[in-house]
């Protein structure tokens, strides 16, 4: 539990930040100390239970279907990051607060800074693939964020795109990656898929999983040929280069290398890949290192070929080379963060950060200087500090392997000049900015920071020695730990100051004079580099974006070419496409079931409704002749449904259509009068086909169907209408009680529909002409007399008859849907013969109010059921005996139905009555809902 | 019997197609509303065809399957719900920019305007 918690805290505590907004810097980076301060608290409360190998773990399951689970666990590789994590976290943070200027936003950069630790450490100690690449691709979303930081500079915007955009690429690659490992292994948690490694190592998909996964590792950890992004960062605020790519973010790829070695390391093509790019990496880093101008350049650099170096040593895999590796990723934590931000506090006194103006500082800043030197010589690999220790054994590691056959003797020598560069590149940023003449260019007085500022440097410098000289009283039991979860092999941790005279100490050697050699002719060098022309990565990044947008652009532009038409022809086509095989499967389309004989009626109602269809279709330019032949045909259709056995559905069929009917009419006002030229031959002879292809399919389609037997499970519903649900009405009984779930839904939508057409309506000024249009006015008598005195006798009859229907629904064709759209169209009529004023006067509702009264009645019936202790919706009936009326049944179905009744009501109304008044003055005109 | 039924639905369909393939609003709601009789229609039969078997619970002998009605029943008010919907879509749009045609003005490939 605690360790979720480790995990969670930074999540939580990214809004702390932002709830002390208002007061003052110090408490505002407090509480963001006191989150990462707790963490590392609770991590040490774990920690002797990993030592001593009793692996912390939590595990809550979230999507099990998937195999994705909430699982944490603590072994020592986690250990080791964490800490690494939380620790240097802490510090940053402390540093963070001295670094940012008034002008900054504080709260948000130190939320992102939470967010990016807590996503991290997901990363660390999850057990759970899956689980791992979702922190993962977390990580590279709040990295976007914090390079990003400073928004307002286009080079800070384009950094954070640039990395985003490599390292999510990366991140999609090692999600296919996990998932070709879980597949192999049958599970996504880690400590099952290094169970199952051999079967992974021998499986047909080894390669291209391990393809994919080194592409996240590598593209995170800015491998070679992905290193152009990391200099980019950084834009970012130094006390994030400091974090993010220094010590933790970039150290994520190096972790799952680290982490997956166990399942896919030790093979042939996981030697050749890993090493080789780790030693071109290393090489490249290095080298350039030596010509950035930039302080932050050339550490970026530089950590580029120290990650390469990591990587070569997972690589070579040996039980030293893994060792070393690990202790390497702790090494270079402590003193490049230091580094950044030794060259922050440059940044910030001097106010500059460009060595060719740097110099000299050494009067100014004498700790400082001091600082430099023992970070920087750690880098360099000095003895008595911790990069001596871990160089040396990679040195060991480069010449004990045989890998490359008689060619090995390449890697020790490649080793050396890596080391070489590395140790020009640490002169050079400790002589270049603390020694020499003071330098005139400088835009400010430079001076000492505050000591705070200084601490944690000041304790990063001071790992370094204190490791560099016992490393084993302070890093054994962890390096320990974490090697168990590493190494596959037997090994032991023995990290000696001094091993004799060996080729390693040979090659340190031949380092410190080689580098030395190349700052003294660091000249030469310069202008033997500048013969070469290099391509800007950042130049060859636009290119390929801009490539790849201009693909994309002409792409949409052929497919999105704003014609609906063109867009549904084309979906149609493509339904054609996907059905026509199938349909080609079934070899016989008539099936085994007896058919009905044709009877004189059913023809002839067949043949209007296909003359009607087909007239519609034919005159849709003739709009009002349309609509009324598309009435014949829900008219028709209505008249099926009852030759079929269904009243139920003929009569909503039948009100329905009197309503969407009314509705067309009154769109027809809105509508443009005359409708100009019709499609071209081709395009109706193109629709033409579209539209007969897929009516064949249909009618085929339900032609096989019909003459099928088939099973139905409504052999239920016919046994428990009456017993059950007290009803006869067996179609009723299902909406409002066997299925009144989905009822319930059903009128939600309705009245949603309905609220989204009133918006529509609101503040809508159609156009609303005068005369029709040959240029005749209107008829001066809007609401004839005749109409006004039958409509308004029919009005009580109407509300008679629906309130009937809705009564007499559960037990005989009606029911709520239709005894709603009687009282609708009922009331709808009203407004058409006597106009809105009339009604307004007399029936002024609210319809929404409606709608919704009915929604909740249906709603609470069905959790009434809930005080009964049943289940939603279970119904209740009984038979109570009134005067004169007689037996008279009472359900709380009927309820529910009076519910469906109330929304279809105020639905229908809200739909109708306020489109028709839209030629009224009372047309919607606010946001009046 | 049965023939004659999946033609009618075919027809329907055929026609709403065509309908719905035009290039202005007014035809597409046509269409819409006569694809959702097609619809209805074909989702009603696959309870299969049957005379004078009403699923009321009487002294019938059988009765017809009663779910298909009770689905098509919420799907005709469902359909109403979107046919007056993509009306008032029709005539906001008619309203906003003075036309009802479907397609972008600036359709690249000229077709449009029908």
């Amino acid at each position: 539990m605690e360790l979720a918690l480790i995990v969670l805290l930074p999540f939580i505590g990214a809004v702390l930040p932002y709830a002390v907004m208002t007061r003052s810097h110090r408490q505002i980076t407090l509480v963001t100390a006191a989150v990462a301060a707790i963490g590392l608290l609770l991590l040490l409360t774990l920690a002797p239970a990993t030592l001593q190998g009793n692996y912390p773990n939590f595990h809550h399951e979230w999507l099990p279907a998937l195999g994705l689970n909430l699982s944490f666990r603590l072994d020592g590789l986690s250990l080791l990051f964490a800490g690494l994590i939380l620790g240097i976290g802490l510090l940053v943070i402390i540093y963070a607060h001295f670094y940012l200027t008034n002008n900054d936003n504080r709260p948000k950069f130190f939320a992102y800074l939470l967010l990016f630790m807590g996503s991290m450490l997901g990363i660390v100690t999850a057990n759970n693939l899956i689980l791992l690449w979702f922190f993962w691709e977390l990580t590279s979303i709040s990295s976007f964020l914090l390079i990003g930081y400073w928004s307002h500079q286009s080079q800070a915007r384009r950094g954070a795109r640039m990395a985003v955009a490599i390292t999510g690429g990366g991140g999609l690659a090692l999600l296919a990656g996990v998932l070709l490992i879980g597949n192999m292994a049958g599970s996504y948690q880690l400590d099952q898929i290094i169970l199952a490694a051999d079967s992974i190592r021998n499986h047909a998909l080894y390669l291209p999983a391990l393809l994919l996964v080194l592409l996240g590792a590598f593209t995170k950890s800015a491998q070679f040929p992905f290193q152009f992004w990391l200099p980019h960062a950084m834009s970012a605020p130094t006390p994030v280069s400091a974090y993010l790519h220094s010590a933790t973010m970039v150290k994520a790829g190096i972790f799952l290398l680290a982490r997956m070695f166990p399942a896919l390391g030790g093979t042939p093509e996981w030697f050749t890949l890993v090493t080789l790019t780790g030693l071109t990496t290393m090489l490249l880093g290095a080298y350039f290192a030596l010509f950035k101008t930039d302080l932050k350049g050339l550490l970026a650099f530089s950590t580029i070929s120290h990650l390469g170096l990591i990587t070569m040593l997972l690589g070579l895999g040996s039980s030293g080379a893994l060792l070393a590796a690990l202790f390497h990723i702790l090494n270079h934590a402590t003193f490049k963060a230091g580094l950044f931000m030794i060259a922050g506090i440059i940044d910030h006194e001097a106010g500059s950060r460009d060595l060719r103006k740097l110099s000299g500082l050494r009067k100014f800043m004498p700790y400082t200087m001091i600082l430099a030197c023992i970070t920087a010589a750690a880098m360099a690999g000095v003895p008595l500090l911790n990069g001596f220790l871990s160089k040396e054994m990679f040195f060991v590691e480069t010449y004990q392997q045989h890998l490359f056959g008689g060619l090995s003797w390449i890697i020790p020598v490649l080793a050396t000049v890596g080391a070489m560069l590395s140790v020009a590149y640490s002169i050079r940023f400790v002589h270049g900015v603390f020694f020499d003449e003071v330098s005139e260019q400088l835009p400010k007085q430079p001076h000492e920071p505050p000591l705070m500022m200084r601490m944690p440097v000041m304790i990063l410098a001071g790992l370094c020695i204190v490791v560099g000289i016992a490393p084993m009283i302070f890093t054994a039991g962890i390096l320990q730990s974490a090697m168990t979860a590493v190494s596959p092999w037997p090994f032991v941790v023995d990290i000696q100051l001094w091993h004799g005279l060996n080729y390693a100490l040979l090659m340190s050697a031949l380092a410190f004079a080689g580098g030395l050699g190349i700052y003294l002719n660091r000249n030469e060098l310069l202008t033997f580099n500048r013969q070469f022309d290099y391509q800007n990565a950042k130049d060859v990044f636009a290119k390929i974006v801009k490539a790849a947008t201009n693909f994309c652009d002409a792409l949409i532009n052929r497919i999105e070419t704003g014609s609906l038409q063109r867009y549904m022809a084309a979906l149609l086509i493509i339904t054609i496409i996907f059905v026509l095989p199938e349909i080609y499967q079934i070899s016989q389309l008539t099936g085994a079931r007896a058919q009905q004989p044709i009877n004189s009626v059913s023809v002839v109602g067949a043949v209007m409704i296909a003359f009607a269809a087909i007239g519609t279709a034919a005159f849709h330019r003739h709009r009002l002749k349309a609509l009324m032949m598309l009435s014949v045909v829900g008219l028709m259709v209505s008249l099926t449904f009852i030759h079929f056995s269904a009243p139920d559905l003929a009569l909503t069929q039948l009100v329905v259509e009197v309503v969407s009917v009314i509705l067309m009419i009154l769109a027809l006002f809105f509508m443009p009068q005359r409708v100009p030229k019709a499609s071209s031959g081709g395009r109706v002879a193109r629709d033409l086909l579209i539209a007969g292809f897929i009516g064949g399919i249909v009618g085929a389609m339900n032609f096989a169907i019909l003459t099928r037997p088939f099973q139905s499970i409504s052999d239920f519903f016919l046994a428990q209408a009456v017993p059950g649900g007290g009803g006869t009405n067996v179609v009723n009984v299902i909406l409002v009680d066997f299925r009144g779930f989905d009822t319930l839904g059903e009128i939600t939508v309705l009245a949603i529909a309905a609220v989204g057409i009133h918006k529509l309506l609101n503040n809508l000024r159609p156009f609303m002409p005068s005369s029709d249009a040959d240029g005749r006015a209107w008829h001066h008598v809007k609401h004839p007399l005749m109409a006004k005195v039958v409509s308004q006798m029919i009005l009580p009859l109407a509300f008679m008859v629906s309130v009937y229907v809705l009564l007499r629904g559960h037990n005989v064709p009606g029911g709520g849907f239709i005894a709603g759209l009687i009282t609708a169209s009922a009331v709808i009529l009203q407004y058409m013969t006597n106009g809105v004023d009339w009604v307004k006067e007399r029936f002024d509702y609210n319809y929404q109010t409606i709608a919704a009264i009915g929604v909740m009645i249906a709603l609470f019936t069905g959790l009434g059921s809930w005080l009964f202790g049943h289940a939603f919706l279970t119904s209740w009936f009984t038979h109570v005996d009134w005067p004169i009326v007689g037996e008279f049944e009472f359900a709380t179905a009927m309820l529910f139905d009076i519910g469906v009744y109330l929304t279809v009501i105020g639905a229908t109304l809200m739909i109708l009555a306020n489109f028709g008044q839209m030629t009224t003055k009372h047309r919607p005109r606010q946001e009046n809902l | 019997m049965e023939a004659l039924f999946s033609i009618t639905v075919g027809i329907l369909t055929a026609c709403s197609i065509y309908l719905i393939l035009r290039g202005r609003s007014f035809p597409i709601v046509m269409g819409l509303t006569m694809l959702s009789y097609a619809v209805n229609l074909f989702l009603f039969s696959t309870g299969r065809l049957v005379l004078n078997q009403l699923p009321i619970i009487g002294n019938q002998a059988e009765y017809t399957d009663p779910l298909p009605q009770a689905f098509v029943l919420t799907a005709i008010v469902i359909g109403f719900a979107m046919t007056a919907y993509t009306i008032i879509l029709a005539v906001r749009v008619r309203g906003e920019l003075g036309t009802d045609e479907v397609n972008d003005p600036q359709a690249k490939d000229g077709e449009g305007n029908r």
